[in-house]
């Protein structure tokens, strides 16, 4: 029943998929399962309704073509309307000759300060200076933490601790960024309920004797049918310019983004991604919608991996794997790559088919995990990391114990490089099409199938299946097995010496 | 209207700022209930709008469009498309076809409402001796911190000394929010430095709660998304610290979920309850629009009660949650009998 939006799409195309022709019948079958599928993202129910009307009509009206596969027409028009809803895009920021003042609002704790942090860093990014200014005198120690922030960019940071006017205090903020030649000022107002007058009108003084060039309303991906009043509330007193909806690296289905986008109207800038101040994206409509429907978001995975890896070294690897060696090593080297706080979950659900993988798999690289990976690869010979196959029993458990690990997940992680290379291969395809082209074919083959022989017992791999008594448990008896080693001696060392890759 | 009141009584002059933190606002003293009731008006007025125009003049006929329309309705509280079709179908197999009135129905929403969300009336469990351990967790933004305030607030109130631990070592500013609040409050408090372990500032709390022979010890988390694998593993760590410390610790460990959260907030609930075993909900930010809807397939799946709502900013704005109050507050203005 709580399947995400991209689960509940893909059972409805599957069942479209099963039927041989396209019926009215099985149709409004396949868009009820869609429609259900939107109410449990959090679409408000009112777009909800909008979108499926708008959807019907042309899936429909479209069932007479004779075409070879229906359901992929259905699933084409149902993304097309998505793109329509959330698009167009304009991740500008509309920066003016002088100085451009921006201004964040939005509920509590919707990630107001976060952001501004993260846009100061796409700011300095683009050489362009910013200035954040606390004008959230509501929350004890707003400033304090906007202050930190700032410490943590070299941005710097106004505030009047003894002001408790936000109006005056912006004011004097821009003066100061007048002074000191600063190009975009960035305005962090206190969160605030839509239905609070008081505060809202304090909003619309800051509107009106400050003068915002940009007002982007911050909305947190989580929200529920309630981002349709506070976002139309907003929208409402302040005229906004733009909308960033925060954490969207978790499981949420972000359905609130369709409801924001459509009561105001206005672009949806950028999406947050993570804690880290780099986690900020612009945002891509046909990327949201690929990965609202399961479709898998190839752009922003390409993106992603663009901006961890060096282009030099990305061609040498997209060489090695159109000639199909994607080997352990170069696995192993995209791991290092990827071993920041919840970049791999990230990438693993930008990757079609894979949302229910990076769900099982949790961000393996936060913290042990894609270290643990790394040393099961080191502890592999040159032979065993070019050909896995070779791995037999045998030489698994000398890995394992080489590596700390279980003999159980020396196989998941070859498995999972047996799953991950012929993605890389299909990748490294020429285009776009191709890229696609080849991950449909993987996807019908069942390899991707996430229920399909692939992962179906990622618990060695990625520990997230284990309760924290299973872990403590195999922690214990890991322990136990070492100390057993040393009290044989110096036997137990050897198997490790046996295991390093550097010995051969 | 008291809800306005409230909000036009406080301007932003009146707030106290940062630095000017030890006094408080002066709060309106409400009983428990007025300020749940007060708390869900809003929410209640905008339902109950809808559900009147259900009913245009003398009834209304419960045919396939009052059935689409009350779903709708129901939709909008957040409570998800399984508990809202369950109560549609109630509605229907009683009333189709038939003319009925506003208050015929309410009636058998609140009851089969009631009957989604039904649970005892549950405070903090103090422990039998020895200081009550309080975890707190929940999302980034949830509102832990404001509501750990709240809690302290209430215990101070209660006659009960209150040691907090300042868990959230990876925000900015966090420690320092909490430390404002704790002179506000009068409480003592203990820290740990940027980026260092949580679980030890969750030890030395609950060492200091031991040796202040302390009633209550509150421990802040930093907010965390549930799918954030080692994050949640770093909550049963500092379960198992506290665990060491006192047997039975944390004796609460409380989940705070913003009201405006989505279906999202199953996820969550499910998330931190696996790995923290929570044993309540706080439910934060029910002052505005959001119904928070989501607690009933909570309640349903997880059997997780909620223990206490927040209706406002200030440090009083805290209630025992009432399912019964809740259901009849949603729906208080509509039919006045039961309100």
């Amino acid at each position: 029943m709580f399947e995400s939006l991209q689960d509940g799409m893909r059972s409805a195309m599957k069942s479209l998929r099963g039927k041989g022709k396209l019926t009215e019948a099985n149709m409004r079958d396949g868009l009820a399962i869609v429609e259900q599928s939107l109410l449990e993202a959090d679409v408000s129910y009112d777009v909800v309704k909008h979108f499926m009307a708008a959807v019907s009509d042309q899936a429909l009206g479209r069932r007479v073509l004779l075409s070879l596969d229906p359901s992929e027409e259905v699933i084409g028009i149902v993304r097309d309307e998505l793109v329509n809803i959330l698009g167009p895009v304009d991740p500008s920021l509309h920066l003016r000759g002088e100085l451009t003042i921006v201004m964040l609002c939005g509920l509590q704790g919707s990630g107001k300060t976060t952001t501004c942090g993260k846009l100061s860093q796409m700011l300095l990014n683009n050489n362009v200076k910013p200035m954040l200014v606390a004008a959230d005198l509501q929350r004890p120690a707003a400033i304090d933490q906007l202050h930190v922030i700032g410490e943590q960019l070299g941005v710097p940071v106004y505030s009047d601790k003894g002001s408790q006017d936000p109006v005056k205090v912006c004011q004097d903020a821009v003066k100061k960024a007048k002074q000191d030649d600063v190009q975009v000022v960035i305005l962090d107002t206190a969160g605030r309920l839509a239905i609070d007058e008081e505060l809202m009108q304090q909003l619309q003084r800051i509107d009106s004797r400050v003068g915002p060039d940009q007002v982007y309303f911050v909305v947190d991906g989580m929200t529920g049918q309630d981002a349709v009043n506070s976002a139309n509330a907003f929208n409402e007193a302040l005229e906004l310019d733009g909308v960033i909806m925060t954490k969207l690296d978790g499981d949420t289905r972000g359905g609130a983004l369709m409801s924001v986008k459509h009561v105001t109207g206005v672009p949806i800038k950028f999406i947050g991604t993570g804690e880290h101040l780099d986690a900020l994206e612009p945002f891509r409509p046909d990327g949201m919608a690929s990965r609202i429907l399961g479709l898998g978001d190839i752009v922003g995975l390409v993106d992603q991996v663009r901006q961890v890896v060096d282009e030099e070294e990305q061609l040498a690897l997209e060489a090695k794997i159109k000639a199909g060696e994607f080997t352990l090593d170069d696995f192993k080297t995209q791991l290092e790559h990827f071993a920041k706080p919840g970049l791999m979950q990230k990438m693993m659900g930008l990757m079609p088919g894979m949302g229910d993988i990076s769900k099982m798999m949790g961000d393996v690289d936060a913290e042990g995990d894609s270290k643990r990976l790394i040393g099961v690869i080191n502890s592999m010979t040159q032979a065993e990391r070019r050909n896995p196959k070779v791995i037999d029993p045998s030489r698994r458990n000398r890995i394992a114990a080489g590596a700390g690990v279980q003999p159980t997940e020396v196989n998941q992680l070859v498995k999972q490089y047996d799953m991950m290379a012929p993605i890389m291969k299909g990748m490294a395809g020429q285009g776009m099409a191709g890229r696609m082209k080849a991950i449909r074919e993987l996807q019908q083959s069942g390899a991707l199938d996430p229920g399909g022989n692939m992962m179906t017992k990622p618990k060695g791999t990625t520990g997230k299946r284990l309760s924290p008594k299973e872990k403590a448990k195999l922690k214990k008896q890991r322990e136990r097995e070492m100390r057993r080693a040393k009290r044989k001696g110096r036997g137990g060392d050897g198997d490790f010496e046996g295991g390093s890759p550097s010995k051969h | 209207m008291s809800l306005f009141d409230r909000i036009t009584g406080k301007s932003p002059e009146s707030q106290t700022g940062p630095e000017t933190a030890a006094s408080q606002p002066e709060a309106p003293k409400k009983g428990i209930f007025g300020r749940f009731k007060q708390g869900l008006q809003k929410t209640a007025q905008l339902l109950n709008t809808d559900i009147r125009d259900l009913f245009k003049q003398e009834g209304a006929l419960v045919d396939d469009d009052f059935l689409t329309e009350l779903f709708a309705i129901l939709i909008r509280t957040d409570m998800g498309a399984g508990p809202a079709a369950t109560i549609r179908d109630q509605v229907k197999t009683d009333f189709r076809g038939r003319v009925v009135q506003m208050n015929e129905v309410l009636a058998v929403i609140k009851v089969k409402l009631r009957e989604l969300m039904e649970q005892p009336e549950v405070p903090i469990e103090f422990a039998a001796s020895g200081p009550t351990v309080v975890m707190v967790v929940g999302v980034n933004g949830s509102g832990k911190t404001t509501s750990i305030a709240k809690l302290a607030t209430m215990f101070k109130q209660q006659g009960k000394s209150v040691v907090l631990g300042a868990g959230d070592t990876f925000r900015a500013a966090a420690v320092q929010q909490l430390t404002i609040w704790a002179e506000r409050i009068g409480a003592e408090i203990v820290t740990g430095a940027t980026n260092s372990d949580p679980a030890s500032v969750a030890h030395r709390a609950v060492a200091r709660a031991l040796e202040t022979s302390a009633d209550v010890c509150i421990l802040d988390t930093a907010g965390r998304l549930q799918t954030q694998t080692s994050l949640m593993q770093e909550l049963s760590k500092i379960r198992r610290v506290m665990t060491k410390q006192i047997d039975d610790a944390p004796h609460e460990v409380l989940l705070v979920l913003d009201a405006t959260a989505g279906q999202n907030g199953i996820s969550q609930a499910k998330g931190f309850s696996e790995a923290a075993g929570c044993t309540g909900i706080v439910l934060a930010k029910l002052d505005g629009t959001a119904k928070g809807g989501v607690v009933v397939p909570i309640r349903q799946q997880f059997e997780l009660p909620v223990k206490y709502i927040g209706v406002g900013e200030q440090a009083e704005d805290l209630a025992l949650f009432n399912a019964d109050e809740f259901v009849d507050a949603l729906f208080a203005e509509a039919s006045s009998d039961s309100a």
